[in-house]
């Protein structure tokens, strides 16, 4: 697997919330070489405070080479880049870690929380391309309200796929967890994508254990290099250890990690 | 990736001991994993040397997460040494490195000094290792590492084991967090070392105040990135005057304005640590920058830079 770092250059900055940033990056070399689920590094600026490089999974893809980027304002680092106007360069290193399997063996069902919607819809875009571009494959979307869904669930829906939501305060769709839209679709289905908070995710794997479905699921972890050379994204892993976000993810198959975090 | 200056009149060689290496860049211990991890972005033959993960005789699982926090111009971890054991190493991880013309330095680890002992003798029956960095100064790990680096005696009866077992270049990694870094490189060379690094990680931690819990599962961590490099600058100092074998810079160094500053503190190399995860081409930048500087200088080589510090 070949890394690039590519000086990307920023296109476009749309704010879907105050808090909720999507920058779409020019880097030719990562965006062709992406496959749904990798990520990238990119550094917040040339001075040392941040000082590491902030890893985000790759949002979606586009053929002019740019790629996209969906982030909430939580810290420094983001602050920073959040305030990156179009033209500003940024250093990037990617695609990073391994993907989502893109062979789901049939009908399958993606489900995001929050920030964990944004490898989704790379994974979207990317089955309108494949022998599962079947129209109409559920897409459960959550977060805590409606202002930071309302674009990205059209968006999933123009692909043709059948979205259903749900928010903390009930201004979009169903109020409550969006893991709770699950149980009716789960015997429908061969495979569930998951990305979101850990809680999320483990009702989500526990659900698939239980119901004997496929489940992958895409974790996010602190990274200081994205390149499994610092050794401190870890997971612990089923059967002791660790698996490393990094490397050895940061999609794994749910059964490979325990969810007692 | 390319090459910006291929000025090779430039003599950029340095010797640590018996160890001759082509420039005095290398990189630092548990931050270039086994030099595979960055092959894609860092042209590994331009390195002075590879110091790869700390290894222990047995695999190693490390400590349980969150293991790294950034804190200003810096970061906290504690990894815990997770390596996948010598003879993994040498199966595994070796043969790569071996198809490049960088000399391969292992950094070994133990909880006794057998532990030491062993791993210099089976080291030293595998070819393609130029020299063994012995860590003593780990500060996450509860038994041997930096109980071995704080106590000059115990320190020395370390170099010894492994001096004992290996006829290759003996390097011996101090930790800042001690009282007189001297005292402990003075018994080192004395039990037969053929040269210092350090600094190894500064003893530090971090606290969330929302959860008032510490922000690493371990407590506390080792401080490195540019936030130490004073302070490994000065001990770098001090150790250069206290004694007569060659130091190793490390701390810090992310540009060759700071390998500069270490080679006249009276360092004869530098290791770059890091600096490797945020900018992973900085070791690359280091040597071009090095040569640059040489050249504008008018030196004959760059150990004309060495101990140059005018006080």
């Amino acid at each position: 697997m070949t890394e690039f770092q590519e000086k990307s250059t920023i296109t476009l900055r749309e704010t879907l919330t105050p808090e909720v940033i999507r920058l779409t990056l020019k880097a030719p070399k990562i965006a062709a070489a992406a496959k749904p689920g990798q990520f990238v590094m990119a550094r917040t600026g040339e001075g040392l405070d941040p000082l590491l490089r902030r890893p985000f999974s790759i949002h979606r893809v586009h053929s002019d080479g740019t790629l996209a980027i969906l982030f909430k304002i939580i810290g420094k680092g983001t602050r920073l880049m959040a305030e990156m106007n179009p033209g500003t360069a940024l250093s990037l290193i990617g695609p990073l870690g391994k993907g989502f399997n893109l062979d789901p063996q049939g009908p399958f069902c993606m489900i995001g929380g929050g920030m964990g919607i944004a490898p989704l819809y790379f994974l979207a875009q990317t089955f309108r391309q494949s022998e599962y571009r079947e129209n109409n494959q559920p897409v459960l979307l959550g977060s805590q309200t409606q202002a930071e869904l309302l674009l990205l669930a059209e968006e999933f829906s123009e692909l043709g796929y059948s979205v259903l939501t749900a928010t903390d305060d009930g201004t979009l769709g169903h109020q409550g967890f969006v893991t709770e839209l699950l149980d009716e679709i789960l015997r429908k289905i061969k495979q569930v994508y998951v990305c979101g908070p850990i809680p999320m995710m483990r009702t989500v794997a526990l659900k698939c254990r239980d119901a004997g479905i496929a489940c992958q699921v895409s974790l996010e972890t602190h990274m200081a290099c994205g390149l499994g050379a610092c050794l401190g994204c870890t997971f612990p892993a089923t059967g002791g250890g660790y698996k490393h976000v990094c490397k050895d993810g940061p999609v794994l198959s749910a059964d490979e990690v325990i969810w007692t975090l | 990736m390319d090459p910006i200056n291929t000025n090779h009149s430039v003599d950029m060689r340095v010797t640590i001991g018996d160890l001759q290496l082509g420039n005095p860049v290398m990189t630092a211990s548990g931050t270039f994993g086994y030099g595979r991890e960055f092959a894609s972005l860092v042209d590994l033959n331009r390195l002075g040397a590879i110091i790869v993960k700390g290894i222990s005789q047995e695999p190693r699982p490390g400590n349980p997460p969150p293991r790294i926090i950034e804190t200003a111009c810096g970061m906290l971890n504690a990894i815990g040494l997770e390596n996948v054991g010598v003879e993994r190493f040498i199966t595994d991880k070796l043969p790569y490195l071996q198809q490049f013309d960088t000399p391969v330095i292992v950094n070994v680890l133990g909880e006794s000094i057998d532990d030491y002992a062993n791993l210099a003798a089976r080291l030293e029956r595998v070819e393609g290792i130029a020299a063994v960095e012995v860590n003593i100064s780990c500060p996450n790990v509860r038994k041997g590492g930096v109980a071995f680096g704080t106590d000059a005696t115990m320190a020395a009866a370390v170099t010894s084991a492994v001096r004992q077992q290996t006829r290759l270049p003996v390097i011996v990694k101090l930790s800042p967090n001690v009282t007189d870094v001297c005292a402990i490189a003075r018994a080192v060379e004395d039990a037969g070392a053929d040269a210092v690094s350090l600094i190894n990680t500064l003893l530090g931690m971090s606290i969330d105040i929302k959860t008032r819990k510490p922000r690493l599962a371990n407590v506390v961590g080792g401080l490195s990135g540019p936030a130490i490099k004073p302070v490994a600058l000065r001990m770098v100092w001090q150790t250069a005057k206290a004694v007569a074998i060659p130091v190793i810079g490390i701390g810090g160094i992310g540009t060759t304005e700071d390998a500069l500053e270490f080679l006249m503190a009276g360092a004869t190399a530098v290791q770059v640590g890091t600096a490797n995860f945020y900018h992973p081409t900085s070791v690359m930048d280091i040597v071009d920058g090095l040569e640059q500087y040489v050249h504008e200088q008018g030196m004959a080589s760059v150990r004309a830079v060495i101990n140059s510090l005018q006080v």
